[in-house]
């Protein structure tokens, strides 16, 4: 959790507000920074969170976690983490027989229409139980990257169809958060990837769009985060801010600043 | 032209994008004509019953029929009876109505829609949708309807949008400048100009539209009286217009170029001696006469 990132969303994991969904995107740079912090953000915050992880393993995120003082084992362990690898469930999906349909199903089916059984995962691990009092907060769904759906071979229609009903189930029925990464390739031909990214640009009330310089590799500033509000609810003209920083990651935290206020420039 | 868009009638389009979404106008709009006393009906697709609710009062509220494809739109969950046909069934079910209260049907979103649906089905049922008061036979009995459709345009390609605004009577394209959100509306109307025109607005948090000037620097050149208009004629180094005199002359002139019968006559009688005529040579100090082989000049 980088505290100055919360401090921009003007958010602490005591109070944050629910029923949100956030986009990450990220432009000609790596923005997993971002993914790592909702992670720890919201584990701090004692929601139950549900990780559908496809681009990276267990013990990567969990060393990073770490780092920003949180123990993804452990929390696995207390039932507070559900955590889907997809590097390893691929490889359980294509060799072994399954008795139930597993998550990631589609990847056996030649030609599997939709991410149904994902969805059920989902579902079914951010169910409330109704064992005595409440234990978490409230859930929480990750996902890294739906990108990687689309480079598995699913429509970006059966992607958002997915998103679609988990915002329904998350957001809506459980009043429970969502946080999301899509690669933006910049490419005008890659028109699924721009469907997705611009279809779920319109469902998501917080966008984090992180991009590299336009000038290039930098040692002291690492790129640029956009941060576009969309709040249907209020008047226009508080509505759809923008800003603009610019940010360096450090160790353990990252640091942002205005555009050109870099510390090493000054 | 913006609080009056649905006196027309017909397919009102709201085109959106990520930076300017277009809800609360359509919220905006749908709270205009409860108002007005109409039928109102919402497919709502894209955000859930209490969302697209939240803000309106009580009153109008009540007014609204809410279809909600939101909940379990691919009958995944299975928690409940699906709407027969879908949205499209649901759509075509508003059609089949006989009483003469007019009515409005929102539709949030129309890229939802579009996205899952073939465009010409979709094209067909709205194009019978909205154009069922005109239906010959029972025109008498079935009041107005307007169809508002929030499109956002990333998402389609220029085929089906382009198929979608030749079917609107309305089109308003949202944009804005400096926070200030602004509404380009294209209208056409039947056996008319098509009209366009470009306002400023801003939503209230209740939902009511309040219109605006636009920002001072864009309306400056348009709206300050005390500078006289500049004709543009006055300063010319040609003359734009001809006396009768002037007129007269031009007209008698024969421009060097015109092929007159006289002309004609000049160039086709024969000259005398022109058939006797002689080609003189005399040949150069150096020129090459060897019958033999003309080419021993080229140095080959």
């Amino acid at each position: 959790m980088f505290v100055e990132l919360n401090n921009l969303l003007n958010t602490t994991p005591d109070r944050a507000e629910q029923g949100k969904l956030t986009l990450l995107c990220d432009a000609k740079t790596d923005g997993s920074f971002l993914v790592h912090h909702f992670l720890s953000f919201y584990l701090k915050a004692n929601c139950k969170v549900c990780f559908v992880a496809l681009i990276q393993s267990f013990s990567h995120y969990s060393i990073v976690g770490q780092k920003l003082g949180v123990s993804l084992t452990m929390a696995r362990e207390r039932g507070q983490l559900v955590f889907l690898e997809g590097l390893k469930s691929a490889v359980d999906v294509v060799f072994q027989a399954q008795k139930e349909p597993h998550p990631l199903q589609f990847l056996r089916e030649a030609n599997a229409g939709n991410l149904k059984p994902l969805f059920e995962f989902v579902r079914e691990a951010l169910k409330p139980v109704d064992s005595g009092e409440a234990r978490w907060t409230y859930p929480v769904l990750l996902v890294d990257d739906l990108s990687v759906l689309l480079s598995l071979g699913m429509g970006a229609v059966a992607v958002l169809d997915f998103i679609h009903y988990c915002r329904a189930t998350v957001c809506w029925e459980l009043k429970g958060n969502m946080v999301v990464l899509v690669h933006d390739s910049g490419d005008a031909e890659d028109e699924e990837n721009d469907i997705l990214l611009n279809g779920l640009s319109h469902q998501s009330h917080l966008i984090l769009r992180a991009e590299g310089l336009a000038t290039g590799f930098c040692r002291d500033v690492h790129g640029q985060l956009r941060i576009l509000w969309r709040r249907p609810s209020q008047p226009a003209v508080h509505r759809d801010q923008s800003f603009t920083y610019q940010y360096k990651i450090q160790d353990k935290s990252v640091s942002f600043f205005a555009k050109g206020m870099s510390p090493a420039v000054l | 032209m913006l609080d009056s868009l649905l006196a027309l009638g017909g397919l009102v389009l709201l085109r959106d994008s990520v930076e300017w979404e277009g809800r609360s106008l359509l919220k905006a709009l749908v709270k205009k004509s409860a108002l007005c006393g109409e039928q109102v009906h919402i497919l709502g697709c894209e955000v859930s019953e209490e969302e697209f609710r939240e803000g309106f009062d009580s009153d109008i509220n009540n007014r609204l029929v809410y279809h909600d494809f939101f909940r379990d739109p691919l009958n995944w969950s299975k928690t409940e009876e699906a709407f027969p046909g879908g949205p499209l069934g649901a759509l075509r079910a508003m059609c089949k109505r006989t009483d003469p209260v007019p009515v409005t049907i929102a539709l949030d979103s129309l890229s939802w829609l579009l996205l899952r649906l073939p465009c010409t089905t979709l094209c067909q049922v709205l194009h019978a949708v909205s154009h069922q008061d005109s239906c010959p036979g029972d025109s008498s009995s079935v009041g107005k309807v307007s169809v508002l459709g929030l499109l956002h345009e990333e998402l389609h390609g220029p085929g089906p949008v382009g198929a979608l605004s030749s079917l609107a009577q309305t089109e308003v394209t949202l944009g804005g400048t400096m926070g200030q959100a602004s509404a380009h509306i294209l209208c056409r109307r039947p056996r008319q100009r098509p009209t366009d025109q470009t306002q400023w607005f801003s939503i209230l948090p209740d939902f009511s539209l309040d219109l605006q000037e636009g920002p001072s620097v864009e309306s400056q050149p348009y709206s300050d009286p005390h500078i006289p208009p500049v004709d543009p004629t006055t300063h010319l180094t040609f003359n734009l217009h001809l006396s009768k005199k002037e007129r007269e002359a031009r007209d008698s002139l024969i421009l060097p170029f015109q092929f007159s019968s006289e002309k004609q006559q000049a160039l086709l009688r024969p000259r005398p001696g022109q058939a006797t005529s002689h080609i003189f040579y005399e040949p150069d100090a150096y020129d090459d006469l060897d019958q033999e082989d003309p080419d021993d000049d080229l140095d080959i």
